[in-house]
């Protein structure tokens, strides 16, 4: 298993006095995330389900958030972070002697954002899978 | 035998066919100027099980008055579902009339004049006497304890939830789950655990370096010839809501795939019934038992609601049983083949003037308050009308909190939490020092000042407003709006994240607040470590020797829309 990670860099955290405040996040650069499926799909369609996307509905920590994937006769598994900076979160490669098609680590999160998983397999054909993930303040617990 | 396709899907209705629910007939029994102890406690023992629930006591050892929120808005799927409902709707959905004790117990309709006719409710020696009678009609009863239990009051933080812990002990609970109970720190919980005679239960609670469980997350109980299996669930968002610094290391969540893995285990170890002890929030339950498949019982916390009736979903059965020790229920099941055959549930109100408190834990409770007598018992001000916490925006609680912290600290703006904890106090009632701890007594109580522009406070209120209104439940931290002082505002709780905040306005000069001015803002319970401030007691105790006849005048700083 090759695990490639590239570090994002975000933008500062707004330090507000109630609680750390994320920044709003940009609006994802679509075209920068179009041309980010585009390299690894080559322009392929992809269909939903056959990979599973494992991360928290809201961040405890938007600086390191456990994710993980996971996608049965994948060979390659790329996840982006839209509203990053750099929407390419990390791509995961899967070689013949892999035991399971799975990864899990943790990645930097912007702000609030749907986390998109697009495995590759064995086929040639593309699955995806997204998830949102919240990257918040404090809501005053009950 | 009544076959599971007779469980009404409608949620609220399933006593008339297969199980019997709901608050008896207080009504009638009122209106004979009957309702005793006997009739508050008389029950028709059913089936193999009994559930003792009792939830979010918050450290309320003593009879308090609790109004039920006016509004409590649900959305998305949850819109205008139980809990969902309040005030005259709510008592025309359960066949109840105004004026009544159970009109009394779950709404906010005449609260002031009931609270005089009806008395107090609560009080964990009333609470016992309940628990004990029913533990005499099922000896081998399961009482479950929801958590936010060792937290809330002046007592319980100057012994660090030590006297919450000595009278739960003296009640004997099979197990609890928690939430608040991390904020008295990681090192004090675990040294309470270590001192308990039942297991303090979180399957979502793990390590966050390893990801390994850091806490049981079930245990197995043989009862009544069936093994049960009681998972505990503590609150998903508590690195989030409440100073993750107070327990570093610990990782919360929903976890939805961990709590179908803990069901799917009980069930290979033969598990006949599936309790889930949670400390989730009701919506957030709701989902859960649509999503994770073979919970029979979710004894529901967090969001404090009380249903004098369960709320079937599919198959599970979610229980409600109110906060701050208003309410035990009971809950006797059929357990036969491993299904719920049968089953009869009662929400039982604790009108501390009706049930006499058991010797032995009333002496127990002096005991741990002794010490400390002479400080509760000051008065500081008195209240010209009522004075309550729960509501979606505000309470007058909160805007008490709020006028103090802008007078106090020479704020243009205050911000107090969305909390749910907090009893109430009726017109005309003295504020000792125990009513203003009993709403604000905490770990992390500095009442900070900054500065802030317009658009970072619109932040945080849009935040805040999309962890309360977000259609997704687990999107959701179970807490309310963000009081604001000084301030209107405009909401439109069905609009998306960072859309739902419009018309800020100042209402010291009654100009609309501008994106890049900066505003004094004072408020208090900051989650950051290192927030510096008084403590917000002491900030509204100063407050009290300006103002000590608090006559507020009715809010209406927020316009509500979306509903």
């Amino acid at each position: 298993m090759n695990l490639t990670r590239r570090d994002v860099m975000a933008l500062g955290a707004g330090g507000a006095a109630l609680a750390m405040l994320p920044l709003p996040a940009a609006a994802a650069d679509q075209a920068a995330l179009d041309a980010a499926i585009k390299k690894f799909t080559g322009g392929a369609a992809t269909k939903d389900g056959g990979v599973k996307l494992t991360a928290p509905e809201i961040a405890e920590n938007g600086n390191t958030v456990p994710i993980e994937v996971e996608a049965e006769g994948a060979t390659e598994i790329l996840v982006l972070a839209p509203n990053n900076p750099l929407p390419s979160a990390f791509t995961v490669s899967f070689g013949p002697l892999s035991g399971a098609s799975s990864a899990s680590t943790r990645i930097r999160l912007a702000g609030t954002q749907d986390l998109t998983a697009i495995a590759k397999m064995k086929d040639g054909s593309f699955a995806m899978a997204k998830r949102t993930v919240k990257v918040t303040i404090g809501g005053c617990g009950g | 035998m009544i076959s599971r396709r007779d469980f009404l899907q409608a949620g609220v209705a399933a006593s008339a066919i297969w199980g019997a629910s709901g608050v008896g007939n207080w009504s009638r029994l009122a209106a004979q100027q009957k309702l005793s102890q006997d009739q508050l406690l008389d029950f028709d023992k059913t089936g193999n099980v009994t559930l003792i629930h009792i939830t979010d006591i918050h450290g309320q050892l003593m009879p308090i008055y609790f109004r039920e929120p006016q509004i409590n808005l649900g959305v998305g799927a949850d819109r205008g579902l139980p809990p969902h409902v309040t005030g005259a709707d709510f008592l025309k959905l359960f066949n109840m009339k105004p004026g009544t004790p159970e009109a009394y117990a779950l709404t906010y309709l005449d609260f002031a004049a009931l609270a005089k006719t009806y008395g107090k409710m609560g009080g964990m020696a009333h609470a016992a006497t309940v628990i004990k009678a029913i533990r005499a009609d099922r000896p081998d009863a399961l009482l479950l304890d929801g958590g936010d239990t060792w937290h809330g009051s002046y007592t319980v933080l100057k012994t660090e939830g030590q006297d919450m812990v000595n009278v739960m002990n003296a009640l004997k609970p099979d197990a609890m789950t928690s939430h608040w109970e991390f904020t008295l720190g990681k090192d004090r919980v675990n040294e309470i655990v270590k001192s308990l005679a039942f297991p303090f239960l979180g399957a979502n609670i793990f390590d966050s370096e390893w990801e390994e469980p850091a806490y049981p997350p079930y245990k197995m109980f043989d009862r009544g010839g069936s093994k049960i299996a009681v998972i505990g669930q503590a609150f998903p968002y508590l690195p989030i809501a409440n100073p993750k610094w107070l327990f570093p290391g610990l990782s919360f969540g929903i976890r939805q795939d961990r709590m179908q893995a803990m069901v799917d285990e009980v069930k290979e170890k033969g598990a006949d019934l599936v309790v889930l002890l949670s400390h989730n929030g009701f919506d957030v339950d709701r989902k859960m038992a649509a999503q994770v498949k073979g919970i029979d019982v979710i004894l529901t916390g967090h969001t404090h609601d009380a249903l004098p009736e369960p709320v079937m979903v599919g198959k599970t059965m979610l229980i409600a049983s109110g906060s701050n020790g208003k309410f035990v229920t009971r809950l006797d099941l059929d357990v036969q083949d491993k299904q719920i055959k049968g089953f009869r549930h009662k929400l039982i109100p604790i009108f501390s003037d009706v049930i006499a408190p058991d010797p032995e834990v009333a002496a127990l409770i002096e005991k741990q308050r002794a010490p400390y007598t002479k400080d509760l018992s000051e008065v500081l001000a008195h209240t010209g009308g009522t004075l309550y916490r729960r509501g979606n925006f505000n309470g007058t609680w909160d805007d008490l909190i709020c006028n103090a912290l802008i007078d106090q600290r020479e704020a243009d703006i205050a911000m107090s939490p969305g909390f749910r904890w907090g009893p109430s106090l009726i017109p005309g009632d003295a504020i000792t020092r125990e009513d203003l701890y009993n709403n604000t007594a905490m770990t992390y109580p500095q009442a900070y000042r900054s500065e802030m522009t317009g658009t970072q406070l619109k932040s945080i209120m849009e935040a805040v407003a999309d962890n309360l209104f977000n259609p997704d439940p687990y999107y959701q931290q179970g807490g309310d709006m963000v009081r604001m002082g000084g301030m209107s505002y405009a909401i439109d709780v069905s609009q998306t994240a960072g859309k739902r905040i419009s018309k800020m306005t100042l209402l010291k000069d009654g100009k609309a607040i501008e994106a890049d001015k900066s505003y004094t803002v004072a408020g208090w319970a900051s989650v950051n470590e290192g927030t510096k401030g008084p403590a917000i007691w002491d900030v509204v105790e100063d407050w009290f020797k300006q103002n000590p006849e608090v006559n507020l005048a009715p809010n209406k700083t927020v316009h509500v829309t979306g509903t």
